[in-house]
């Protein structure tokens, strides 16, 4: 059986010209990038100019990038990073419901080690209030930390608003744009953050790789220790065959994401409206009108999460629940928790299609009709 | 093209690529992914973690997979440490460790931690009975490295297992980086309880690392997330390059058995010819680790030598690539009690299985034949 793949939220096949791009460079740039012979230094080369495009990618000068595992490692850096270091000048993090594990597991840390964590709300459209952010704003509030797009919902939080009333305060700015980056356009000083996350696995490169930027003058402490890789802020041999990978995903975003874009927004709603065409009961979680291209969530009454992915999966159809998955029970949606309340239906129903590469009019279609026959099926 | 810095880094074998490519085009899903195409890769994990570890000879559930093996003595450093603080918190290690382990005990000291870098005998070499000494009520870790980086001196590993397990209350933590396919280790020793590999040191590509945990061990994290990894390592797995590495474990163990020997051989080469110079001396014990042959030249600026055999295509090292920039000085060296004509002067030579005959008398040759050229310029 043929799956068709709704889940580029979750991870992105590699496209072929980003493995084509790292091929060579594990066969014969494989010396080490500190080495000080032929073989390190043209190592090294390759990682300057990756670091040099991705930094101009979002704005930034090349050593406000620190090479990362990938996209937890980076918000784990930025989270611990500026909370170790800033201790003694405060202990109050602001951050959100409706963030990812990543940054939610991490601010739960911090709250062990004795600092203080303020979880704002979000409302039923997914986006968080900026009264809110400002009420909650202390003398000691050393870090906020607000993701740029979430990702069960593809909702787009107001970041540059956040980063203007954040300005005058002595808040440093974290935003994980892991869903963000390749999907909208950033311009670090536009949006006035002090740090932000990327991941490559999410833009067709590999897994194994991201990035954290960190704002010159921003000091952080690093997590990880050793050799004094990334200006001692990410000790570690680099990964010089995956930057390449994720420069060269980069690169293919710079030439081809507007494109991407419209196409995915226009396969997502080619997805919509079969299944309105179906006379299917269903209801988009978050308000659309925020949201990036590539995803949409949907509530489907009368159903249940595990039965429609057992159903879809059964069906070829690759779709997530975007919640964690406990030994063969699935928790309701922390996010979906966030926006409605625990009890709420739509918590335990929802379902995150996300469209990319894999996808085109044919399967999209076809995904449609299969996931409203399925629904049908369920609530007849 | 004549690579004697195997140390530093080391070229995929083909395998590993083929490897990378497959699993990169045909299974490129989220492990965590529920659906079908996810469990597929989830299998294929699962099938790589038993097979490290049936290579291995541990349990599955007893390996880690991180970012490299800067990740992995973190991760068992800072891991035991935070998790068994209330214990103790003294650690004994040696004044030779690599940079992670050194630095990664270094920013355990500003919490409150009390480390004990034991000293090293001219031949690199702690004695069972020093770390027996320094043993007191609140040590909870020994982290000693199997294998030197950059001498190759070989620590009494077992004895020191032995002696370690006779305290319950203390972890022992083998850095196997540089050893893994080269010196064996029984890593099964009911004495060693942690044990950092990486996989570009074992022809494997960078970016993918394995810590052995033994089972009951328990340690806390160094990031937190989405809880992959039985939650001790959060993140997206980067799946083919788990496998590349799975795959260069097992080639590499199938050259340890087979060819071992000829690096013996070719180590002893490479002795008998510079040690007959009397320029030269060798700092690496011969008892030490077969592919690491460390050499000083007092007199001779190791960066000018470097250059100098570069651009007669030979690559070879001065100190470790992780090593401090700031300094000319081999740190290890210095711990050997040297004298600073040689710590300042010092050169290593690192083998690899594909290292032959004729590339270790050409090298030889080209030595001898470079410090000629430029002993007018240093030589003394």
């Amino acid at each position: 059986m043929k799956s068709i793949y709704l889940d580029h939220a979750a991870t992105t096949p590699m496209h072929p010209e980003v493995i084509q791009a790292m091929i060579p460079v594990m066969e014969g740039t494989f010396g080490n990038p500190s080495s000080i012979h032929h073989f390190g230094r043209q190592a090294r080369k390759l990682l300057d100019e990756a670091r040099h495009l991705i930094a101009n990618s979002i704005h930034a000068k090349e050593k406000e990038i620190v090479f990362t595992s990938g996209g937890t490692e980076a918000d784990n850096a930025a989270l611990i990073g500026i909370a170790k270091k800033n201790r003694h000048i405060g202990r109050h993090i602001i951050t959100t419901e409706a963030e990812h594990h990543a940054t939610l597991r991490t601010a739960e840390y911090l709250e062990k080690e004795g600092y203080d964590v303020t979880y704002l709300p979000v409302n039923e459209s997914g986006r968080i209030s900026i009264v809110d952010l400002q009420n909650s704003l202390r003398d000691d509030t050393i870090l906020v930390s607000i993701m740029y797009v979430n990702n069960e919902t593809g909702v787009i939080q107001p970041i540059e608003e956040i980063g203007a009333v954040l300005k005058e305060h002595q808040a440093y700015f974290h935003t994980d744009a892991v869903q963000a980056f390749g999907a909208l356009p950033i311009d670090v000083d536009a949006l006035g953050v002090d740090l932000l996350s990327a991941s490559a696995h999410k833009i067709y490169g590999p897994k194994g790789i991201g990035f954290l930027y960190i704002r010159d003058n921003v000091q952080i402490e690093a997590i990880q220790h050793g050799g004094e890789q990334e200006r001692k802020r990410r000790a570690g041999t680099e990964n010089t065959a995956a930057v390449v990978g994720f420069q060269k995903a980069v690169d293919l975003v710079k030439k081809e994401g507007q494109i991407r874009n419209k196409e995915y927004r226009a396969l997502k709603e080619l997805f919509i409206q079969t299944l309105k065409k179906r006379n299917i009961d269903f209801e988009i979680n978050g308000d659309e009108q925020f949201t990036v291209s590539s995803i949409v969530n949907i509530s489907f009454p009368g159903t249940n999460v595990e039965s429609l992915l057992t159903n879809f999966d059964l069906s070829g159809i690759a779709a997530s629940s975007g919640s964690a998955c406990t030994a063969g029970s699935i928790d309701p949606s922390h996010v979906l928790s966030a926006m409605y309340n625990r009890e709420d239906e739509r918590t335990k129903n929802s379902i995150r299609f996300s469209f990319g590469i894999a996808n085109n009019e044919e399967n999209v279609k076809e995904s449609a009709e299969q996931v409203a026959q399925i629904v049908k099926r369920l609530t007849s | 093209m004549i690579y004697l810095d195997n140390s530093a880094t080391t070229s995929p074998y083909k395998e590993v690529l083929d490897s990378f490519y497959k699993v990169s085009q045909g299974f490129f899903a989220n492990p965590s992914s529920i659906h079908y195409l996810g469990g597929e890769v989830e299998q294929l994990l699962t099938k790589a973690k038993e097979q490290a570890a049936s290579l291995l000879n541990v349990l599955p559930k007893e390996l880690i997979f991180t970012s490299g093996g800067t990740e992995s003595n973190n991760l068992a450093i800072k891991g035991i440490a935070l998790q068994h603080q209330n214990r103790g918190k003294h650690i004994i290690t040696t004044q030779i460790e690599h940079p992670s382990v050194l630095e990664a005990c270094r920013s355990l000291e500003q919490f409150g931690f009390d480390v004990t870098y034991l000293s090293v005998d001219i031949e690199g070499k702690v004695s069972p009975e020093q770390v027996k000494a320094a043993i007191r009520e609140d040590t909870i870790l020994i982290s000693i490295m199997h294998v030197n980086n950059e001498i190759g001196t070989i620590q009494p590993i077992e004895e020191i297992a032995a002696i370690s397990q006779q305290y319950p209350k203390l972890f022992f933590h083998v850095d196997h980086v540089q050893g893994l396919g080269k010196v064996p280790l029984h890593l099964a020793h009911e004495g060693i309880d942690l044990c950092s590999m990486s996989s570009h040191k074992i022809h494997g590509l960078k970016g993918t690392g394995l810590l052995y945990i033994k089972r009951g061990t328990s340690l806390y994290p160094l990031v937190h997330g989405g809880g992959q990894q039985e939650e001790i390592r959060p993140g997206t797995e980067n799946v083919s390059g788990i496998v590349a590495m799975v795959k260069a474990l097992r080639l590499t163990f199938d050259n340890q058995k087979n060819k071992i020997d000829e690096i013996s051989k070719l180590s002893r080469s490479i002795r008998e010819c510079l040690a007959a110079d009397s320029r030269i001396y060798i700092n690496s014990p011969k008892t030490g680790a077969p592919h690491i042959i460390n050499i000083s030249v007092p007199g001779y600026k190791p960066e000018v030598v470097i250059h100098a055999l570069g651009k007669k295509d030979i690559f070879i090292s001065t100190k470790s690539a992780c090593s401090s920039k700031h300094s000319d000085e081999s740190a290890v060296l210095a711990a050997c009690g040297l004298e600073q004509s040689r710590t300042m002067h010092g050169f290593r030579i690192s083998l690899s299985f594909y290292n032959t005959e004729e590339e270790i008398n050409q090298f030889c040759r080209t030595f001898l034949e470079v410090l000629d050229e430029l002993s007018d310029v240093m030589g003394r």
